[in-house]
């Protein structure tokens, strides 16, 4: 089977059998990166390259993991090294960037929308890597991922996502991914953090937490940025961690056996606490570890890789 | 013991408005109505002459500055509740711009604790939206409410910023706090001292346009509008905020 999408642009785009073909590949994927050789050579001479236009250390260096371990060729562009600091405009750098024929081109912008309009302009596929507060759809399938593999499924289940949903690209993308694929997701956060009309996606709000994590399967926290205080959406991380940080007395209500994720960078003792993240039930760092085999998976399928392999 | 108030105009604003007496029993009112007489064996009953008075449940007044911590010289939380007793306020709202502010958990239960120590009226202190009433930055508005705080207003001060307003009116309604805001475009009433008018005109007073009040009125229905949330509207004073304030009210 292969995947029917030039791009990987976000969630809504996907189909329920795009995801499902995309997670049951990554679930294969996983088991290069246990090898003690973690090299097998299904890319070999595709090029793939990794234009971040914002910062991201997890993110990229993901990628470019991915990318080696299937034999790519591997290439990181950041804003301050590209032609952008020279004035040139995205669309004139995809096009010079595409004259050298890349394979896959994995972009991050700070503006919502970039990634698809490179893809609308250029003719190699295009994954997103985060655009703007918009979506960040492999963050998304690597959670989709982690929650199937401990819960053995996703459908039916409750998640709880906390913390600044207005300004989440991770928020959007995960409440669109798991409702598509039969969760039902509770966003929390104060009023300040819960951008307008976000029901229309199906999703619950609350603004206590305590209300969030009620009979929760899986508890997902953001990170909260202390620069959002400027912009008056907290007063203080003290208070903000005293009203919304996940502690093991608020997770009182959830589940047993709860899922705890954060995409990560965690603000230790700020939004989660110390125990809870390093607790039984995170499973923060495999969430790392399967954006790999995501990654992995996406970069297979949108080279055709499995095309050719039916083709074999 | 009995306490009988006599011949006094009662009021229970919207329920009873007239001439009538009231009986009280240990404090507890036991009886309302007209010619009330205290049982002739009781020697100990007290009668109180309330004939030409105004007999009203406690008043509240939601909007004093009792100046304590830090202005005592002008008033203390003491010297406030005994002139709101004695004017028939059994309860004062009193407003965060105090020095230190009324922003944090300390100040709150320092005027908290010495209100009830006080105790001729209840006091319910009033914190402050932003930091210092600096407009800068919100206060802690959980920890404000869990030391007693009842609603937020810079008042003295308008919240010029108008996202920092919004902010507020969301984040204190998941606290169950009301915003009270001091209505006031600073730049045009800088340098007022009077309503601007033929009467300021005359006496050569610089005057304050009321648009300086109504501007920021309309401001805050339309954030009000926006998040859904209601506002409380301190001491209004011009008719175009009354118009606004009702025509707001209409659309509810």
């Amino acid at each position: 089977m292969a995947l029917a999408k030039k791009d990987i642009l976000d969630m809504e785009s996907l189909s329920v059998e795009d995801i499902s073909l995309i997670l049951d590949t990554a679930d294969r994927m996983k088991e290069i990166s246990e090898r003690p050789i973690k090299k097998v050579p299904t890319l070999r001479g595709k090029t793939i390259v990794l234009f971040f236009y914002e910062p991201s250390t997890r993110t990229r260096t993901s990628f470019d993991i991915a990318a080696k371990r299937l034999s790519a060729d591997s290439l990181s562009l950041s804003a301050s090294t590209s032609s952008m600091v020279k004035g040139e405009t995205l669309i004139d750098t995809g096009r010079n960037l595409e004259a050298m024929n890349p394979d896959v081109i994995v972009i991050r912008h700070t503006c919502a929308g970039a990634p698809h309009l490179l893809a609308k302009m250029l003719k190699s596929p295009v994954i997103n890597a985060g655009d703007g507060m918009h979506a960040h759809p492999t963050q998304a399938l690597l959670d989709l991922m982690t929650v199937r593999e401990n819960k053995q499924k996703i459908s039916g289940l409750k998640i709880a996502i906390i913390g600044d949903i207005s300004h989440s690209r991770v928020a959007r993308s995960n409440s669109i991914g798991f409702k598509k694929m039969g969760a039902d997701v509770v966003l929390c956060g104060p009023p300040t953090m819960i951008p307008k009309g976000i029901e229309a996606l199906g999703v619950s709000v609350t603004h206590k937490v305590e209300e969030a994590v009620v009979d929760a399967d899986v508890v997902m926290m953001l990170r909260i940025q202390k620069e959002r205080q400027q912009h008056f959406l907290f007063p203080t991380e003290r208070e903000y961690s005293m009203m919304y940080g996940l502690t093991h007395a608020r997770l009182a209500g959830a589940k047993e056996n709860v899922l705890i994720m954060h995409p990560g960078p965690i603000n230790r003792g700020v939004e989660i606490a110390y125990d809870v993240a390093d607790g039984p039930y995170s499973i923060i760092l495999n969430q790392v570890t399967n954006g790999v085999a995501v990654r992995m998976a996406l970069l297979y399928l949108v080279t055709g890789g499995a095309r050719d392999a039916d083709a074999d | 013991m009995l306490t009988l108030i006599k011949g006094g105009r009662v009021i229970d604003p919207g329920n009873v408005d007239e001439i009538l007496d009231i009986v009280v029993r240990e404090g507890i009112i036991v009886d309302i109505k007209q010619n009330a007489l205290t049982e002739e064996d009781d020697t100990e009953s007290i009668v109180i002459d309330a004939s030409g008075k105004l007999v009203v449940p406690g008043l509240i007044d939601m909007h004093v500055h009792l100046r304590d911590p830090g202005q005592e010289y002008k008033e203390t939380i003491e010297t406030g509740c005994r002139a709101a007793a004695f004017g028939g306020f059994t309860a004062v709202c009193c407003m965060p711009n105090t020095n230190p502010v009324n922003d944090c958990r300390q100040v709150t239960e320092y005027i908290l604790k010495k209100g009830t120590k006080e105790g001729s009226a209840r006091v319910y202190p009033v914190a402050a939206v932003s930091k210092g009433l600096k407009g800068e930055q919100l206060c802690e508005y959980g920890e404000l409410k869990d030391a007693g705080a009842v609603a937020v207003s810079d008042d003295g001060n308008p919240v010029t910023n108008s996202r920092l307003m919004r902010r507020a009116l969301e984040y204190s309604s998941r606290f169950g706090l009301r915003v009270i805001s001091h209505c006031e475009d600073l730049c045009l009433a800088e340098g007022g001292a009077m309503n601007e008018g033929a009467i300021a005109t005359r006496m050569g007073l610089p005057g304050i346009p009321n648009a300086a009040e109504s501007i920021m009125v309309e401001r805050d229905i339309a954030l009000s509008e926006l998040t859904g949330i209601p506002v409380h509207i301190a001491h209004v004073s011009a008719i175009e905020s009354v118009r606004a304030i009702r025509d707001a009210k209409k659309t509810l």
